[in-house]
């Protein structure tokens, strides 16, 4: 009797259970099922506030011109945002449209995640002829999987106001590599131990100092990062170590900067401790935020004649669960987030560039003295083939720390990082 | 009406105490056996999180972890983690608790004042810390250093004293804990015993050695057990305190647990992170094992 009860009660609390699980999930279900003529679809992107409250507006918009969709963003910290649309991926759930940044495309092409664009609204012709040649990182096997609203480069950013303090010509920042170093080292002040006060640029390789080491500075020793084919890892070559040797020794011999410099190199530059630093036109619309700060921004020094910048971008794709109704819906609002008029106002919002060349090389735009360097350098940047920029960009922060902190030869520290990132470069491509 | 001999007030009870009961063994059973005996099975595969397939590859995932340097590095420092950790918060937790213990008055403020730190958010604590860290202008410590003449060091951006400085704000906030529950042991003891010691002529040492040691063994027990465990899992400040959470420099200060962590949910490596826990859990279990016995033997 006894044990009859229990099993009762435990059966009992057992149903029970699951009852609430299938109310929750019938819910659900109604809930999607009676909005009947409003099909709801879901964004995601990672959490940038500026980014996210023109998502908002824009939404508002596209929800007046087609008031048969109801768009819901959903927003995570920069951090998590990777972990969480991957832990998505073998639930089955999550978005219809969803952000992702370019260098993340192969993992979740190959997943089966997202699906191809339909030819039929996004035609190859039309998007090679009208995007930067750039956006063909998202095409794979011949197709299109995502589309970029805007693209980003890196430039220099300079307080005017520290060049005046050092005796330099506020309005003339440098232009060559190694003008920069002249003017890092007038810019940089240290206490009489050799203690930082104030840097003359930025080191920050967690930042984006590894892209300039990577597609920048070895282009102009003469080299290049990677193959043609992008599977083999070239720099561990004379280029290699002599911009690795230049790089360590903006702090080892120049002493114009370190690494971690007042926690990191936008803290350092917003609050006017850091003179130059390089960073992407995204950050535009974070400086302009800050008082008192009066920046100017300039295309990247040349070096030996040759111009380089990396250039990147965030993409918007549709996950492949995404059929019917909300698929027609999905592909409308990517239509959108597309067009020119988003674009435009992106650039004012975010100072992201237009990703379409006819936008964003106007005469306007190029001049412009804020997106100008930017956009020109356009026309000459990379962006690299990652396949996990991750693990790429911590190869370079490793071999710094083997130069600086272990005394590692530059050659040593070069090879160990191409060697690791080959690793992991055959161990993507052979699994193809 | 009879009732049935069976159903006393007391079965009722019983049965009642059981529904409950059946909640968070379901909980239990579905968050996490179930994943635990799941990560066995994964630490077999290759899954990748993203793929749909988890192909079985036997054991090639404990062979590549048995050749990988990181591994091994981080093997190190999660026990250097314990090795230095535990000790040092158990002996300054039982010193504080003794002392404290002793006072006539002021227990409560000494007793607030120790653990204040521990029912603060590890997150917290662990940003606070590395801004003291910070190289000058902005670190507390190193201005410090710089004022008084000495050269600025390193702290977390060493090899060498990144860890240490890691481990210094866990140490802190995990002795309020040890310092509670010691303190919880001492009160146990009763008075009459050191009364007795006394009159037989022990001093504060003899005591200590023959009567609050000995007494005090099932409150060490514990607070090794659950502090090994505590210190084998160490995470939370090392995530918060290395620069974006690597671990780093040169993975210096990278326990396995964040290896687990970076393998799993950076790298995507479902099957080597599972293989990682399946060795962790491993760990814990035997160091565990050892424990109960080694204590239990010399009872």
């Amino acid at each position: 009797m006894k044990r009859n009860a229990i099993v009762l009660m435990v059966s009992l609390s057992l149903i029970l259970f699951s009852q609430v699980l299938f109310a929750a999930g019938q819910a659900d279900q109604a809930q999607k099922g009676d909005a009947g003529e409003v099909t709801e679809i879901v964004y995601w992107q990672y959490f940038y506030e500026t980014k996210s409250k023109l998502m908002d507006k824009l939404i508002e918009m596209f929800e007046a011109e087609h008031p048969d969709i109801r768009v819901v963003q959903q927003t995570f910290p920069y951090e998590q945002y990777n972990t969480k649309v991957a832990s998505s991926v073998p639930s089955g759930t999550g978005p219809n449209v969803i952000n992702l940044y370019y260098g993340w495309l192969p993992t979740y092409i190959d997943s089966g995640y997202l699906q191809p664009l339909p030819t039929s609204q996004f035609p190859n012709e039309k998007i090679e002829q009208e995007f930067f040649p750039l956006v063909r990182a998202a095409k794979f096997d011949g197709s299109y999987y995502a589309l970029p609203t805007a693209v980003r480069s890196l430039a220099l950013f300079w307080n005017k106001d520290l060049f005046k303090e050092a005796g330099l010509d506020p309005e003339r920042p440098p232009r060559t590599v190694e003008e920069l170093v002249d003017f890092a080292e007038m810019l940089t002040i240290t206490d009489k131990n050799g203690n930082y006060l104030q840097t003359g640029l930025t080191l920050e390789l967690r930042a984006q100092m590894h892209h300039w080491v990577r597609e920048v500075l070895i282009r102009q020793m003469g080299g290049t990062p990677y193959s043609d084919d992008n599977r083999s890892v070239t720099y561990d070559s004379q280029a290699g170590y002599d911009a690795f040797t230049f790089f360590t020794d903006l702090h080892l011999k120049n002493k114009v900067g370190m690494p971690n410099f007042m926690t990191d190199d936008v803290t350092a530059f917003k609050s006017g401790a850091m003179a130059m630093t390089i960073d992407g036109s995204f950050r535009l619309g974070t400086l302009d935020g800050v008082q008192g700060l009066n920046y100017g921004v300039t295309e990247l020094p040349s070096m030996n004649g040759i111009s380089s910048s990396f250039a990147s971008f965030w993409a918007n794709g549709i996950t492949s669960f995404t059929t019917g109704k909300e698929l027609e819906a999905s592909l409308k609002f990517l239509e959108f987030l597309t067009s020119d008029e988003v674009m435009s106002m992106w650039l004012d919002a975010i100072g992201e560039l237009p990703a379409k060349q006819a936008l964003a090389l106007t005469d306007e735009f190029r001049n412009n003295p804020k997106y100008g360097p930017f956009i020109r350098s356009l026309e000459y940047a990379h962006a690299t083939k990652f396949i996990d920029e991750s693990v790429q960009r911590k190869v370079w922060i490793d071999a710094y720390d083997q130069v600086v902190l272990n005394n590692a030869s530059i050659r040593d520290a070069v090879n160990e990082a191409a060697a690791t990132e080959q690793k992991m470069l055959d161990s993507y491509y052979n699994s193809k | 009406m009879k009732r049935p001999q069976s159903y006393t007030i007391e079965h009722t009870k019983r049965i009642w105490a059981y529904t409950f009961l059946v909640v968070p063994v379901l909980f239990y059973l579905t968050i996490r056996f179930y994943p635990t005996f799941y990560a066995f099975f994964l630490s077999l595969t290759d899954w990748d999180i993203v793929s749909r397939d988890k192909n079985f590859i036997g054991l090639t995932n404990y062979r590549n972890l048995f050749q990988d340097p990181i591994f091994w590095k981080t093997l190190s420092n999660t026990g250097f983690y314990v090795l230095y950790g535990l000790p040092i918060s158990l002996l300054s937790g039982f010193i504080l608790a003794y002392n404290i213990d002793r006072l006539k008055k002021g227990e409560g403020v000494f007793k607030a004042l120790y653990f204040l730190p521990y029912i603060t958010s590890m997150v917290a604590i662990a940003w606070v810390w590395r801004w003291l860290y910070q190289p000058a202008p902005i670190g507390v410590f190193n201005k410090i250093l710089i004022s008084i003449g000495l050269p600025q060091q390193k702290f977390l951006f060493s090899q060498t004293q990144a860890l240490p400085s890691i481990l210094a704000p866990t140490i802190w906030a995990d002795v309020g804990f040890q310092l509670i529950i010691f303190l919880a042991g001492l009160k146990g003891i009763s008075r009459q015993y050191y009364e007795a010691a006394e009159i037989d002529g022990a001093d504060n040492w003899d005591q200590l050695r023959y009567i609050t040691l000995p007494l005090l063994k099932p409150t060490i027990v514990f607070l090794i057990i659950t502090g090994t465990i505590r210190y084998l899992r160490i995470f939370t400040q090392v995530l918060n305190m290395s620069y974006q959470g690597e671990g780093g420099p040169l993975n210096s200060t990278k326990p396995l647990v964040l290896y687990i962590y970076h393998s799993a949910f950076q790298q995507f490596d479902m099957g080597y992170a599972a293989a990682m826990t399946v060795i962790l859990f491993l760990i814990i279990l035997m160091i565990t094992l050892i424990q109960l016995k080694v204590m239990k033997s010399e009872d």
